[in-house]
Parts: structure tokens; C-alpha cells; sequence
């Protein structure tokens, strides 16, 4: 033990700058942090991997040539195989939702938010922070799906550029459903629950939309509830922008103009979710 | 002009529970104040309350000169904490856990890593510095814990049960970083189950009860209210206990009526209230002696914290259940119930 009483002498904390300035470090040091857990915990990685490449392969083989989308006639099933995809990029970005609320229920948990709550950051920057590290990992699962995809034949057909603009749209929509998660991991008691609080409700939602079946053979109900379900226009758009099979579209606004639709559900969905995780961060008591 | 830590009517409740009844609290810049009470009396909720974790549901509360609910940013500035529980980020090493802290305080990167390897040498860390946490044993993440509300030398510092869990080493060590923080000026507010530690650390102690504050004082003040001096004697054989009760109620306080002296037959130790110190004591001896009496042991005892908190919380520190049905609070409950 060095006894320097030089290193007791007291003195307040550097003043926060506050602003946007200090919001953008603050949730880059958690994000860091956040990071730095993945590496150590690679195990969650890589189950998050192992899910989708199973859907993939199972789908494309398995529902492959049964399916038949509309406006391809003849049971080609490399048809399906290449509308398919979309659908399940457009899952897997969704299931950052469970990541966040477990994480974020772990540390309420172990105490680390009333740590964090007592230091004087940036009020968003812990969930912020979280958002941002579940994006990176939601990126690196998308890029090993892609090369996936790839192998069992998936391909783009309007050039780099156009796709890029697809998956950028993916990852805004998974960053955004990880707010919501970030406000299931708030307001249960254990990262459980988080858990299955962040995926139950994906399952209706991911199968009521066309990211695996065409809507047109839908009852009229369910139809509509999938033409302007979040999920399906960013499908709708990814199918597009990568120039895959499309199904017939409908007459939905959403469905008209998916790329601009899934666009504003994201910002929507961010904007709303956003301010319900930091209101209740500020009240949270573990 | 108010203390450095101060509160006035703190109430707080969780459904039934009234956590804090009306705490007020004021400790001067560069004190301690040491918060005792039995388990669930209230001491975390207050903690929690002037760290800004946790509204009231009234008072009012300021720290460092700050509104603790008009400003609770600006007060996070100014305080450390350490909490009942350690709250370390388990897969992040210990330099990497206080280094995240000391960025969020808002220092610089190359100044939060050197501040963290200061830390890590002065709580013995040094070894496991680059360790997950997760490896620590249970007292290496307190003193992590402890060092992470070291790291800006906030001139408020909170810690709820410091101690709790460190080997009598590490204890010492860390009552010795306490004392070197307070000659430096810094204000600590400390809860603790030692009642040894209160009274070598503290300068004040409020004892809590049922979310009260029920007695306040210096350490000696509280043990003078709870009783004065004794001598106790340890005899050597069983009948030599009557004839040394007898002349110790000679020796026992003056007063109105003279206290008797108390008698545990099966430890031979016989006890009387005196006023008078080392020289009644010497004075005793040599009676004792005259008269023959053979002694296995004497000796003049003041009553300890132990004693302050028994006769005022009526159950021992370690044991209370935190809601007890006869409680006062409980009664009240049940009185606003009707
Ligand atoms: N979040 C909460 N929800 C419900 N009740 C609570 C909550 N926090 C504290 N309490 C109750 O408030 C009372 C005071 O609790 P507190 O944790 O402040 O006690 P304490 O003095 O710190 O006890 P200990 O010595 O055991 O740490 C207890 O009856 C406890 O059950
Ligand atoms: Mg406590």
C-alpha cells in the first residue's frame, strides 16, 4: 500500500459540458463497456448466431419448393430461397430486442444502474450506450447471415449500393426494436424475464407480416395488420433495394412505398421508446 | 449555516412501510457521522434518498451546499458512494471498471486510468488489477467497490457497510483510508453494524430505528446517556460473592438510592454502578484485599456502543426482524388502518 495523501485531497468531479457533446461520450464509454462484455461472454454471440443460419437453412430446405410466391409461376425453389432472406435478416435484427432487455435487467440487478445513477452522466447514455453495443452485434451476426445466405444461393441483383441502403434499413429497425427492449429490461425484475419479454411478442409479429409467407392468400383481417405491420414494409423495402422476389404487393400505403415507410417506423418507434426507457431509467429502483 | 449533509423531514414509504418517518440529518463539512440501526430501520432508503437515487415522498435534503432534488446532477458531482451491496461490472477487470467510472465523472481517459492505478495500489488490488472481476473474492469487490467512490476525491462520501465482509486487515486499512480522507476535509456519512467501527471512526452518531432518528450525539455522550462506570469483579470462589457484594455497595454511586450491586453467580462477577474512576478502583482493591477476598479479576468498564444500541433499539443490532408486528411503526400502520 503507497500512502500518498496526495491522492485523497478532495475536489468535485470536472464540470459536465452537458449537451449533445457529452450525451455522445458518456454512451460511447458504456458502449465500450458493453463491447468489451461480448468478448468476454462470447457464448451469447454466438447462440445469437446459431438461430438464424438454422431458420435459414431450414426454411430454404425445408418450406423451399412448397411455397410459391406470387408473379413466379412453377415451384422454382431458389424463388423462394431469395424471398425468404429478407425475412430473416429482418428477424434476427429484431431479436437485438431480447439482448438489451436482458442486459439491462442484469445490471439493474447487480446493482450497477444505482452505480451508474449516482454518477453525474448523461441521463440516456447508459441505455444509449447499450442500443449502440447491441447495433455492432447485430451487425456482425448480419454480416456471418449474409455469407450464409449467400452459400445456400441468395444474391443481390441491383448492385452494391441499393443493398447497402437495405441493410442499413435492417439495422435501423433492429437498433430501434432495441429501445423497446431497453424498456422491457426496466421494468421487469430479472433478465429472464427480460428475455422471454423481449421475444414472445416477436413471434406474432415476424409471422403476421410477409417475411416468410406472401400476404396474399392471408384472410382480409390479417392482411391488413401485415401491410402496416414495421415489420413488413422494412422486409418489403430490403426486397427491393436487394432486387429479390416480392410477392404481389398490395394497395397498403406501406406496401406502395416501403423503403420511406420503414424509415418512419423506425424513427417512430425510436423517438417514442427512446423517451419511455430514460423517463423510467431516471425513476428505476432494482 | 447547514452542514455539508443535511436533511430535514425525509419521509419515505414503500406500500405499508414507512422506510424514513421524519429524518433529519445535518453533518458538518469534514465529519463523520456514523448512521447505526438494526435491520431495516431505514439506513439504505436514507442513503439512497441523499445520493439521489430515490425521491422522498417529502423533506428536504441538500448535500455539499446542493438541492438534492432541485439539482440531483450537480450533487452527483460532488459525491461518492458506496453501496450495501458491490456494484462492479463482474466481466470487466478492475482497472477497466474504475476507469469506466472515472470517465463518467467526466475526467479525461489518460487521467481516469491513472487515477484507477492509484486506486488499485492503495486498496491492494494491484495483483488482480487486470483481472475480470468476476475472480475477485467477495471483500476484493467491496474495496473495488470502495475505490470506485474514491475516484474523483468527491468531498461527500456515502458508504453503507464499508466494512461488511472485510478481513480485520483490509478493515483497518480501510479505516485508515477514512481517517486520511476526513484530515483532508472530506464529509462522510457511514453506516455501519460495528459498533466498534462508529466509535473509532465517527464524530457524531444518530441511531435509527423504524425510519427515526432516535438518539444523537458523540460516541461518549450516547454511552454517558446509557449509563455511567461500573467496576466489575470476577471472585475466585462462590462463597466470596456475598461478602464482595457487600463492599461494593459500599463503593456504588451515591444517589437517592444507592444502586445494588448485581450478581452472576455463574461467571462469580459482581457488578455495581460508580462514579469515581481509576482511584475508586485502587480504593476498592486494597478493601477487597483487607478483607481477604480473592479476585480472578477487576476491572473498571465504561458501556459500549453495543450497550447504547441495545437499551435503545431493545434488540440487538445483528438480529431485528426487520418488521416486527409490535413494532411502533407497524402500530401506526395499523392505527391509520382503522
Ligand atoms: N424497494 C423497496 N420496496 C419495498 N420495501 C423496501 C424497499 N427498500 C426498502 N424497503 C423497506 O424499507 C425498510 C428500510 O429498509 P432499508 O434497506 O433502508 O434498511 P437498512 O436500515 O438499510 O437495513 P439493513 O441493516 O438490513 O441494511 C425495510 O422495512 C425494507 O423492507
Ligand atoms: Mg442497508
Amino acid at each position: 500500500m503507497t500512502a500518498s495523501t496526495e491522492s485523497f485531497t478532495h475536489s468535485r468531479a470536472p464540470r459536465p459540458s452537458g449537451g449533445p457533446a457529452q450525451a455522445v461520450r458518456d454512451s460511447l464509454v458504456v458502449a465500450k463497456r458493453n463491447l468489451i462484455r461480448m468478448v468476454r461472454i462470447p457464448e451469447v454471440v454466438i447462440f445469437g448466431l446459431i438461430q438464424p443460419i438454422m431458420f435459414v437453412v431450414l426454411f430454404s430446405y425445408v418450406f423451399g419448393g412448397a411455397i410459391p410466391v406470387p408473379g413466379h409461376p412453377g415451384n422454382d425453389p431458389s424463388v423462394y430461397r431469395e424471398y425468404l432472406m429478407a425475412g430473416i435478416f429482418a428477424q434476427t435484427v429484431t431479436f437485438a430486442t431480447a439482448g438489451a432487455g436482458a442486459g439491462i435487467a442484469d445490471d439493474m440487478h447487480k446493482g450497477l444502474i444505482d452505480r451508474f445513477r449516482s454518477l453525474p452522466m448523461s441521463r440516456g447514455a447508459v441505455l444509449t450506450g447499450r442500443t449502440l453495443a447491441d447495433l455492432v452485434q447485430t451487425a456482425l451476426t448480419m454480416l456471418v447471415l449474409i455469407v450464409v445466405a449467400v452459400i445456400v444461393g441468395w444474391r443481390i441483383h441491383d448492385g452494391f449500393p441499393r443493398a447497402l441502403a437495405g441493410i442499413g434499413l435492417l439495422l435501423l429497425l433492429g437498433y430501434a426494436f432495441s429501445w423497446i427492449g431497453a424498456l422491457i429490461g426496466l421494468s421487469v425484475r430479472t433478465p429472464e424475464a427480460a428475455t422471454s419479454g423481449g421475444l414472445i411478442w416477436l413471434f406474432p409479429l415476424t409471422f403476421i407480416s410477409n417475411a416468410f409467407v406472401p400476404t396474399s392468400n392471408m384472410p382480409a383481417f390479417l392482411r391488413h395488420v401485415a401491410d402496416w405491420n414495421p415489420f413488413s414494409a422494412t422486409v418489403q423495402a430490403a426486397r427491393q433495394l436487394f432486387g429479390n422476389p416480392q410477392g404481389a404487393a398490395s394497395n397498403a400505403w406501406p406496401m406502395q412505398h416501403p423503403a420511406l415507410a420503414s424509415l418512419l417506423w423506425s424513427l417512430l418507434i425510436i423517438a417514442v421508446f427512446r423517451t419511455l426507457a430514460v423517463r423510467k431509467y431516471r425513476s428505476a429502483t432494482a | 449555516m447547514p452542514g455539508a449533509i443535511y436533511a430535514e423531514g425525509l419521509v419515505k414509504t414503500f406500500g405499508e412501510v414507512r422506510a424514513l418517518d421524519g429524518v433529519d440529518l445535518d453533518v458538518p463539512e469534514g465529519t463523520v457521522l456514523g448512521l447505526l440501526g438494526p435491520n431495516g430501520a431505514g439506513k439504505t432508503t436514507a442513503v439512497r434518498v441523499l445520493t439521489t437515487l430515490l425521491r422522498p415522498d417529502s423533506g428536504r435534503a441538500r448535500v455539499a451546499g446542493i438541492d438534492v432534488l432541485k439539482h440531483p446532477n450537480e450533487v452527483r458531482r460532488s459525491i461518492g458512494l458506496s453501496g450495501q451491496f458491490a456494484a462492479v461490472d463482474e466481466y470487466l477487470t478492475g482497472r477497466e471498471n474504475l476507469q469506466m467510472v472515472g470517465q463518467l465523472y467526466q475526467m479525461g481517459a489518460k487521467a481516469a486510468k491513472a487515477r484507477a492505478g492509484e486506486l488499485l495500489d492503495r486498496f491492494n488490488l494491484s495483483d488482480a488489477a487486470d483481472r475480470p472481476a468476476k475472480t475477485y473474492s467477495g471483500g476484493m469487490r467491496r474495496r473495488l467497490d470502495l475505490a470506485a467512490a474514491l475516484v474523483v476525491r468527491p468531498p461527500v462520501m456515502f458508504m453503507d457497510e464499508p466494512t461488511t465482509g472485510l478481513d480485520p486487515r483490509n478493515r483497518q486499512q480501510l479505516w485508515d483510508v477514512i481517517k486520511e480522507l476526513v484530515s483532508g476535509g472530506t464529509t462522510l456519512l457511514l453506516t455501519t453494524q460495528y459498533l466498534e467501527e462508529a466509535d473509532n471512526l465517527a464524530h457524531d452518531i444518530a441511531v435509527i430505528d423504524h425510519g427515526r432518528v432516535i438518539e444523537r450525539g458523540t460516541s461518549d455522550q450516547l454511552k454517558a446517556r446509557t449509563g455511567g462506570e461500573r467496576v466489575e469483579v470476577v471472585v475466585q470462589t462462590p462463597e466470596m460473592i456475598e461478602p464482595a457484594a457487600a463492599i461494593l455497595h459500599r463503593f456504588s454511586a451515591k444517589g437517592l438510592n444507592k444502586a445494588e450491586a448485581t450478581v452472576d453467580r455463574h461467571t462469580r462477577r459482581v457488578t455495581v454502578p460508580v462514579t469515581g474512576g481509576a482511584k475508586l478502583l485502587a480504593e476498592v482493591i486494597r478493601e477487597l484485599d483487607t478483607h481477604g477476598i480473592e479476585i480472578d479479576d477487576i476491572g473498571l468498564r465504561r458501556p459500549t456502543l453495543d450497550d447504547v444500541f441495545l437499551a435503545l433499539t431493545g434488540h440487538a443490532a445483528e438480529d431485528a426482524p426487520a418488521t416486527d408486528a409490535e413494532s411502533p411503526a407497524a402500530q401506526r400502520a395499523e392505527e391509520a388502518a382503522k
